[in-house]
């Protein structure tokens, strides 16, 4: 990779951002479709979308978490165990103190797991798989333990859930577009509008626009920001460049002068934060309190999503957005996901197609039969069961590891342990 | 030498044992109890014989989960996915086995065998999936739990459960016949002059749990497949060098550890709930990991890991009566697996350098008289 000289000629693509639009556009094209085909509205009502936003942020900032310790070389089993770290101390401070010190706080909780998950691996150079293990175990342990200890003697709470936490973090209307309140005057309510058009493509991207920019909880803006400010740090400065170089090489990095430890360091304790800002996130715009097994398995989902994003932030959240829409759509109407079916047997065959023109037969005769096969089971089903729903997220992963395996690019020493001072990666 | 490398051996454990009585005496100080009035009420309340029995019924099963991820384990192999082999075994092994008209130690035979096939099966994706797609099986086997867990809801709720129950809303498959389970130990125990209380009952399932052991003793240790096995995950290239094919030896080791995957939920099935429930056992196959862990893969350490585990849940039973929460215990957990793996590193660090210099001083010592002969 180092002995790699530039090429000559530089090949002029089309940049990533475009063609990621584009994909987006025939996406929701697609989905139009079927909506005008079954009349399945909620397929693509600014509620759906809406929901979609809120069910995706614990997915996509446990995700970024990820990515921030597996850019570094660590592998991060424990964002489970850190998010369940964020919810219990983002609630309990939530309750005695308000939304924002319970962010914090959350943010704190997390990051004290993913410090622990440093000193072990990192320090103590233990397999990463096997730390992630014991901080997940650890983790729903210890919000047990501190359960009893803080809300024995308190009403409405107990062993398993905190009280409610006070107050809320403030909901957002883009002004003009989402009828927002400009110095408290009402302003017109676009999006909404085309919306209620029932136009084909257009009122669904006025759907899509109102449910990102209605009722948004200023938590999600913050998290939706952090996707291209993470693209920034890691892609754009010196610290994220030596970050990187970490979880690459760091054999070659050491050698540079970059303190690896101390890189990892940061990369894993960051990591553990934004899991536990997740875990406040659920804390505060999904429950208004602690629950145990609150999680429910996201950190893994967030570790998915890291995957299907191929390592890179905007991938992450595509993940994200793609796991929260169909559980959005499952909490929202049954007949909806039986249209998702359609879509999902539609978008596969497509893909065999792509996956033909580029002489990929047996991937693509693979695609062709699932395509087939979901294609009946929407002509013969007449309601999708809901623990189907459940596992959309990992049959996908399943699916884009088996399929796309090769194209996947995780960091080159991701998971390796490393010594310092040795000479090559053992 | 012998005496020294003994003790180098148990300065891990004994260490990280210490270490974790320590932290959770932090804990235990933090909520102003005496740490000390702790561990003597779950010490004295821990060797009552019912409580012995209990632990030893909770061990059981762990003592299977942890051998099913020790024998990955043992080629550098991760099956995480031991929660949901086991899971959807039980579900599928309690049907068939209430449902097929067959006579008694048939049915059983039947039980374990489908319990088994089941486990292998579904370990098997995850191994086709690593040798043809190159794709990790932690990620793979943390996946299919979760998909095991929604098609065993899925499969109890719509084609399994027992119907026309009335006035009784928990979900299950019919129950197994009596003659279809394997008998408690209680009879055995009388026999050696222990009295269990009633109500306390000893798994029959811990001889088979026993044979188990042993026969992962005599493979990974005592056969050619065995020392193939280590030799992969110790080395894989000189593994590969000397023939062995490691593509072959993934799949069959995923089948292997699936297999006994399988068995984590029968000795639950067969002593306590003779028939699959929406609350059956759960959590067994991540504690197995533990255990495996603390047991270092080895099957005496996997066994006394496994009671470790049993005897501190069943001893914290007494806690709350006395105002301490007995969910110390899983911080104990926790914190006990750290400890070791910890420890364990350390100490391998500790021997690795001692032995480089010893190596070093053999080399110095071997040139000086090479240079002190005359030529």
């Amino acid at each position: 990779m180092i002995a790699e000289t530039a090429p000559a000629v530089q090949v002029r693509r089309r940049p990533r951002f475009a063609v990621a639009l584009i994909v987006a556009g025939l996406i929701l094209a697609l989905l139009s479709f079927v909506r005008s085909v079954t009349g399945a509205d909620d397929l693509t009502s600014s509620g759906t979308f809406s929901a979609t936003l809120r069910v995706s942020m614990p997915i996509l900032l446990a995700g970024l978490g990820g990515l921030y310790a597996e850019r570094a070389g660590i592998v991060n089993i424990g964002l489970e165990g850190m998010m369940i770290l964020g919810t219990w101390f983002g609630a309990w401070a939530g309750w005695q103190w308000g939304p924002w010190a319970g962010v914090l706080m959350g943010m704190a909780g997390g990051a004290t797991g993913g410090l622990l998950h440093a000193v072990a691996t990192v320090s103590f150079g233990i397999d990463h798989i096997i730390s992630g293990v014991a901080i997940n175990i650890l983790a729903a342990g210890v919000t047990r333990f501190l359960s009893v200890i803080a809300y024995t003697n308190v009403p409405g709470a107990g062993i398993t859930q905190s009280p409610q936490v006070k107050g809320s973090i403030p909901d957002f209307n883009l002004p003009v577009a989402a009828g927002g309140h400009i110095f408290g005057l009402s302003t017109p309510d676009v999006f909404g509008w085309i919306e209620r058009k029932r136009w084909f493509f257009l009122s669904d991207v006025g759907a899509l626009l109102k449910g990102l920019t209605g009722n948004v909880a200023v938590l999600t803006i913050i998290a939706i920001a952090l996707v291209p400010i993470t693209w920034w740090i890691l892609w754009r400065t010196a610290f994220g460049l030596r970050l990187r170089s970490v979880g690459e090489h760091p054999v070659a990095a050491e050698s540079l002068g970059v303190r690896v430890y101390t890189m990892k360091y940061i990369a894993v304790v960051i990591s553990g934060a934004l899991a536990g800002m997740a875990g406040a996130f659920l804390v505060f715009e999904e429950a208004g309190i602690y629950r145990e097994g609150q999680t429910a398995g996201r950190g893994f989902i967030a570790l998915a999503s890291l995957i299907f994003g191929n390592w890179r932030p905007m991938g992450v959240a595509a993940g994200a957005g793609l796991f929260g829409y169909a559980d959005a759509l499952q909490l929202r109407s049954n007949t909806s996901i039986l249209a998702l079916l359609l879509f999902a047997a539609i978008a596969l065959a497509l893909v065999a197609v792509w996956l033909l023109t580029r002489g990929r037969i047996v991937p693509a005769l693979a695609v062709a039969v699932l395509s087939g096969m979901v294609f009946w089971w929407h002509a013969v089903a007449n309601t999708v069961p809901n623990e189907f729903i459940a596992i959309t997220p990992y049959v996908v992963t399943l699916l884009v590891l088996a399929l796309a395996a090769q194209r996947l690019r995780p960091p080159a020493a991701d998971g390796r342990r490393y010594r310092k001072g040795q000479s090559e990666a053992v | 030498m012998r005496v020294r490398r003994m003790l180098i051996a148990l300065l891990a454990p004994v260490s990280a044992l210490v270490l974790a009585v320590l932290i959770s005496s932090a804990a235990v100080l933090l909520i102003h109890k005496s740490p000390i009035t702790t561990f003597r009420l779950m010490a004295s309340f821990g060797v009552r014989t019912d409580s012995l029995i209990f632990a030893a019924n909770e061990a059981i099963p762990l003592f299977v989960s942890g051998l099913a991820v020790a024998i990955g384990f043992k080629m550098g192999l991760f099956n995480i996915g031991v929660e949901g082999q086991y899971t959807l075994a039980a579900l599928v092994a309690a049907y068939v086995g209430a449902v097929t008209p067959v006579p008694g130690v048939i049915r059983i035979v039947l039980i374990l065998l489908v319990a088994m096939i089941v486990g292998a099966a579904w370990a098997s994706i995850g191994g086709v999936l690593k040798i043809t797609r190159g794709v990790h099986e932690v990620i793979s086997t943390i996946m299919l739990n979760f998909v095991a867990f929604g098609i065993t809801a899925y499969l109890l709720s719509h084609f399994l459960k027992q119907q026309n129950l009335r006035g009784d809303f928990v979900i299950k498959t019919k129950e197994i016949p009596s003659s279809g389970l394997i008998p408690s130990l209680n009879g055995l125990l009388r026999a050696l002059g222990v009295h269990p209380p009633a109500g306390s009952e000893l798994y029959g399932f811990l001889p088979l749990a026993i044979v188990i052991g042993v026969a992962y003793y005599v493979l990974v240790w005592r056969t050619r497949f065995g020392y193939d096995l280590r030799a992969s995950g110790s080395n894989p290239d000189a593994a590969r060098v000397s023939g062995v094919d490691s593509r072959a030896m993934v799949m069959k080791m995923m089948i292997l550890s699936g297999a006994i995957a399988g068995l984590v939920g029968m000795p639950d099935l067969f002593g306590l709930y003779h028939r699959y429930t929406i609350d059956f056992v759960a959590g067994l196959g991540f504690t197995g990991i533990a255990v495996a862990l603390v047991g270092r893969n080895h099957p005496v350490g996997i066994a006394l890991a496994a009671f470790l585990f049993g005897f501190l849940d069943r001893a914290a039973q007494i806690l709350d009566l006395e105002g301490i929460p007995k969910e110390i215990t899983i911080i104990m957990r926790g914190v006990i697996i750290l400890c070791v793996v910890i420890a364990y590193e350390v100490v391998r660090r500790i021997v690795q350098a001692q032995e480089v210099r010893a190596a070093a001083e053999r080399m110095r010592l071997m040139t000086q008289e090479a240079e002190s002969v005359p030529a």
